[in-house]
């Protein structure tokens, strides 16, 4: 069999990152490659389907039901778990430690599916690497968006420039060895206390 | 000064958790000198794999779940123990309102009682309607298996008359409105999710099922256990300490409030108040009190029965899921460790069972049992009234019918 006549069944709930191994796996040479997000009806679909590899994320609270079903089903053979190699610790635990899973259908050489394992566990790794960069320039962006408002105040309340303002709140940062966000943040949170009508 | 011990717990957001929360939130763990971070999954699969893998050393785990792995039955096949039980009871089976109304119309009552109950729903299944679906949270459960018994010894064949799939428990609530299952076998606080927010009606209790039975227990890596013995009697002893406090009454709301919280089980107090005051919502606005539902302490409630193994162990040979030898004996029973269990609660003088195994289902009531201490068991009995002696187990296995 050639790379591309395997079929593989990729189960995740998050659609982006589904997209992103289909992806990875259509560039190696694997074209007949299912997405399921959602678990309604999992059974039927993967008869229909007859997969030879199933990827699925760990954090997926189906994969009771799908193990279940490799226990149950006539359909499909039983299928085992990648992890069923016990001389390959490292790509289990690289498997887990990414936050995925493969089963393979009883009968198909492993060697064969370990590439399609690998190429997961990297498309994981890459997009929670994303993820992370995608939540700090988030955290960044809600950081920049207080010290504006803090500024703001500073310039109002003391007739300032904004550079005067910026000064000042990295110049108490500085003297109290905090972040110049945790100054605003304090600001902030001080001024609605002062304030009457308590809307800031 | 001693070094203080590290160590990671997996568990899924149910009511039964509740000792790892309470050994961490009460500072039983902090007293014990280990520092326990709790790790919140949302499949057995996910806590038996990083199990495995070594990112927890130990997780709250369905009592069958370490045997299964023992015995090659899933994958990866690490090896476990099970030092101590958390709790025992707490399951309950619950059905849609069409089929409690098709139950009731063959004699069901509203006494939650096995025997009544699983007689009416035989009725309902003889009369020929659709072929009835039913929900459990994973097949190496006693979810699985106290519903199998409870059909089977009510005249049901649970494989031929009726269909049992797995779900997620925080699912079977909508699955069962949308008529996909008619019933469900699952922890707290999923049966009171289905009363109060989904129409259904409670059918039975695992306490009504098999008194005093076992429900999760503490799942460790042997490898680690065995590393780091004083780590895990640390543990024990602060789950102990944490399982002292859960039982107590007035502590209840406290409890309660812990357990709602966002990074445990994130559900309204009312979901879980029923299940520890024992007064459940049953249906239609009526509640019933149940002895025993779930008991985190009482009746040596964490002490690690190698009979309960056992048990454990003849259903999964009866349902097929094993074949029975007497290697495949040997490993499911010593799985169990009572002795790991003797060893780190010996410094705490509290009373423990001087066997380590019982014959479960003799003690028809409260019976105090010789032990370094004042310790009452029981009742203890299956709904239909057998014995499982862990002695005989041959003759058990022999003497069960599938159907």
């Amino acid at each position: 069999m050639k790379p591309s006549s395997l079929n593989v069944l990729v189960i995740d709930e998050n659609r982006i990152r589904a997209s992103i191994i289909e992806e990875g796996l259509r560039e190696s040479g694997y074209d007949k490659v299912t997405i399921v997000e959602d678990m309604f009806g999992l059974a039927r679909r993967i008869a229909d389907i007859n997969p030879d590899v199933i990827v699925i994320d760990l954090e997926n609270p189906n994969r009771d039901m799908l193990e279940s079903f490799f226990q149950l089903s006539r359909a499909v053979r039983r299928p085992i778990a990648m992890f069923v190699d016990k001389s390959d610790e490292a790509s289990i635990e690289a498997a887990v430690d990414a936050g995925v899973s493969a089963y393979i259908v009883d009968g198909l050489k492993q060697e064969r599916v370990r590439p399609i394992l690998k190429m997961a566990i990297s498309r994981f790794n890459a997009f929670s690497r994303l993820t992370r960069e995608l939540e700090e320039t988030r955290g960044e962006l809600e950081n920049r968006k207080l010290i504006d408002r803090a500024k703001g105040m500073l310039m109002r309340t003391r007739g300032i420039s904004e550079a005067e303002a910026y000064a000042l709140l990295r110049r108490t940062a500085m003297n109290q060895n905090r972040k110049i966000v945790e100054i605003a943040q304090s600001l902030i949170t001080a001024a609605s206390l002062l304030d009457p009508g308590g809307d800031a | 000064m001693t070094k203080s011990h590290e160590i990671t717990a997996g568990f899924v957001p149910l009511l039964d958790s509740a000792l790892l929360v309470v050994a961490k939130e009460k500072g039983f763990a902090e007293s014990q000198d280990i520092n326990l971070t709790l790790a919140r999954e949302r499949s057995w699969a996910s806590i038996r794999d990083r199990l495995a893998v070594g990112h927890f050393e130990v997780a709250h785990i369905l009592a069958p779940m370490p045997i299964a792995c023992n015995l090659g039955l899933t994958a990866p096949a690490q090896e476990m123990v099970v030092p101590m039980a958390l709790g025992l009871g707490g399951n309950a089976v619950t059905v849609s309102q069409a089929l409690w109304q098709m139950m009731v119309a063959c004699g069901a009552k509203d006494d939650l009682d096995a025997r009544t109950n699983g007689a009416a729903l035989r009725q309902v299944i003889v009369g020929k309607g659709p072929k009835l679906r039913f929900g459990v949270v994973h097949p190496y459960s006693g979810h699985n298996y106290e519903l199998r018994y409870w059909l089977s010894a009510s005249g049901i064949d649970p494989d031929h008359d009726i269909e049992i799939l797995v779900l997620p428990p925080p699912d079977m609530g909508d699955a069962l409105r949308a008529g996909l299952i008619d019933g469900y076998c699952a922890g707290e606080p999923w049966n009171t999710f289905g009363v109060l927010e989904r129409d259904a009606h409670l059918a039975t209790v695992k306490a009504s099922i098999w008194r005093s039975s076992p429900e999760k227990v503490l799942g460790v890596n042997r490898k680690w256990s065995e590393s780091n013995p004083e780590a895990l009697s640390a543990l024990l002893r602060a789950l102990y300490l944490a399982s002292l406090w859960c039982g107590d009454r007035s502590n209840h709301d406290e409890l309660v409030e812990l357990l709602s919280r966002s990074t445990y089980i994130n559900r309204p107090t009312d979901w879980l108040r029923p299940a520890l005051s024992g007064v459940l919502h049953i249906g239609e606005g009526v509640t019933a009190e149940i002895k025993d539902f779930f008991v985190p302490n009482a009746k040596a409630a964490t002490f690690p029965w190698r009979s309960h193994a056992l048990w454990f162990y003849t259903q999964m040979v009866r349902w097929g899921h094993i074949e029975h030898t007497r290697d495949h004996q040997q490993i499911a029973g010593s799985t169990y460790r009572p002795d790991l269990y003797r060893e780190a609660l010996k410094s705490l003088n509290v009373a423990l069972p001087s066997a380590n195994s019982k014959v479960e289902g003799a003690l028809r009531s409260e019976t105090p049992v010789g032990s370094t201490g004042a310790l009452t068991l029981g009742p203890d009995g299956f709904f239909d009234g057998s014995l499982f002696d862990p002695d005989q187990v041959d003759a058990y296995i022999a003497s069960q019918k599938r159907g």
